[in-house]
């Protein structure tokens, strides 16, 4: 993702303008402390909608080797490193703290770079697999 | 990437819908069976919020924020079962489609003292042809109706199951799993041989 040089030289330098703080700040106390506003897509750089569909909300995210090595910065470099075992659009959303939006447009771009794959999705689930389902279900 | 035929090798997510009107038990449900902490947010950039969100407060504000209901279920080394609530008012309508999604089939929970709060869903659920059932939850001092008679007032097919519940007990929402994840081999199967769209 170009066009990101408002946000400084350096991956980890925060510029004292910033209007996004480092990912590892506490953004507002998820419980109670909901009266400071972030505008959730400022970290997308705007967009709301993905590039690509197909990501849904449960689908696994797993990072290619490459990706680990790979520049990225902020929320891009800890999806990656959250994917490291797969992990569903939701999941990370969780613990990054973002809007279910806000992960989905970044890791379509992951994906586009290659630096996340993800698996086909099923049209239609096959059968033996919804029998799977019910017998493991039935076994919780 | 995958092929089909091949023995599923990477985890595969599957998703349940839990549904219905605000209050009506959706986290309480989630939070009965899940392995994490039940809360995801959404947001959108949007201009539907003006007028029914009461911005004043805050000028400039652009985005409406939700927090939606999430569970994980791990039901093996290598399938996830994945629940989410949708928004339980009408205002976040919007997020339905993406949440709904591939969904293997839905819950929609009910509470009987305000039994319209889910007509929105059920109509969802039917006209999207998605597998549901209907969750009539149970709260302490309200009066219990038939099975039947809530069937016959949400004027729903007599096929679509109608059980009993209780969101706080594990033991009775892995029930209504059961059920509804049987309803699905049901209706594919009923498929599968009429080749009908039911």
């Amino acid at each position: 993702m170009r066009g990101n040089s408002r946000w400084g030289p350096d991956p980890r330098m925060i510029p004292p303008s910033s209007p996004v703080p480092p990912p590892e700040a506490p953004v507002a106390d998820a419980v109670g402390g909901d009266e400071v506003f972030l505008r959730p897509f400022m970290v997308t750089g705007g967009r709301t909608t993905p590039r690509h569909a197909g990501l849904r909300v449960e689908t696994l995210l797993h990072a290619t080797p490459d990706a680990l090595v790979a520049p990225l910065r902020f929320e891009a470099r800890r999806i990656v490193e959250l994917c490291r075992e797969p992990k569903a659009v939701a999941d990370v959303a969780v613990a990054l703290r973002q809007p279910l939006g806000v992960v989905r447009v970044l890791a379509d771009d992951l994906v586009d770079e290659g630096h996340l794959r993800i698996e086909d999705q099923l049209g239609e689930l096959p059968l033996a697999l919804i029998e799977r389902i019910v017998d493991r279900v039935s076994a919780l | 990437m995958s092929a089909r035929s091949e023995p599923v090798l990477s985890p595969v997510a599957v998703k349940i819908v839990i549904s219905g009107g605000f209050g009506v038990g959706k986290t309480t449900f989630v939070g009965a069976i899940s392995e994490i902490e039940p809360l995801v947010t959404e947001a959108e950039l949007t201009e539907r919020s003006v007028g029914i969100d009461d911005t004043t407060a805050v000028r400039g504000k652009t985005t409406t924020t939700v927090a939606l209901d999430f569970g994980r279920i791990t039901l093996d080394d290598e399938l996830l079962l994945y629940l989410f609530g949708t928004p339980g008012q009408d205002r976040f309508a919007f997020l339905w489609d993406d949440l709904v999604d591939g969904a293997l089939g839905a819950i929609v929970l009910l509470d009987t003292r305000r039994l319209e709060d889910c007509f929105a869903a059920v109509d969802y659920f039917e006209d999207h042809d998605i597998p549901f059932l209907v969750g009539v939850n149970a709260f302490d001092h309200t009066r219990r109706f038939a099975l039947d008679e809530v069937r016959d007032a949400l004027g729903i097919d007599p096929r679509v199951p109608v059980i009993e519940c209780d969101a706080r007990r594990r033991d009775s929402v892995k029930g209504v799993l059961m059920a509804l994840t049987e309803e699905v081999l049901t209706r594919r199967l009923a498929r599968a041989s009429a080749g009908s769209a039911w």
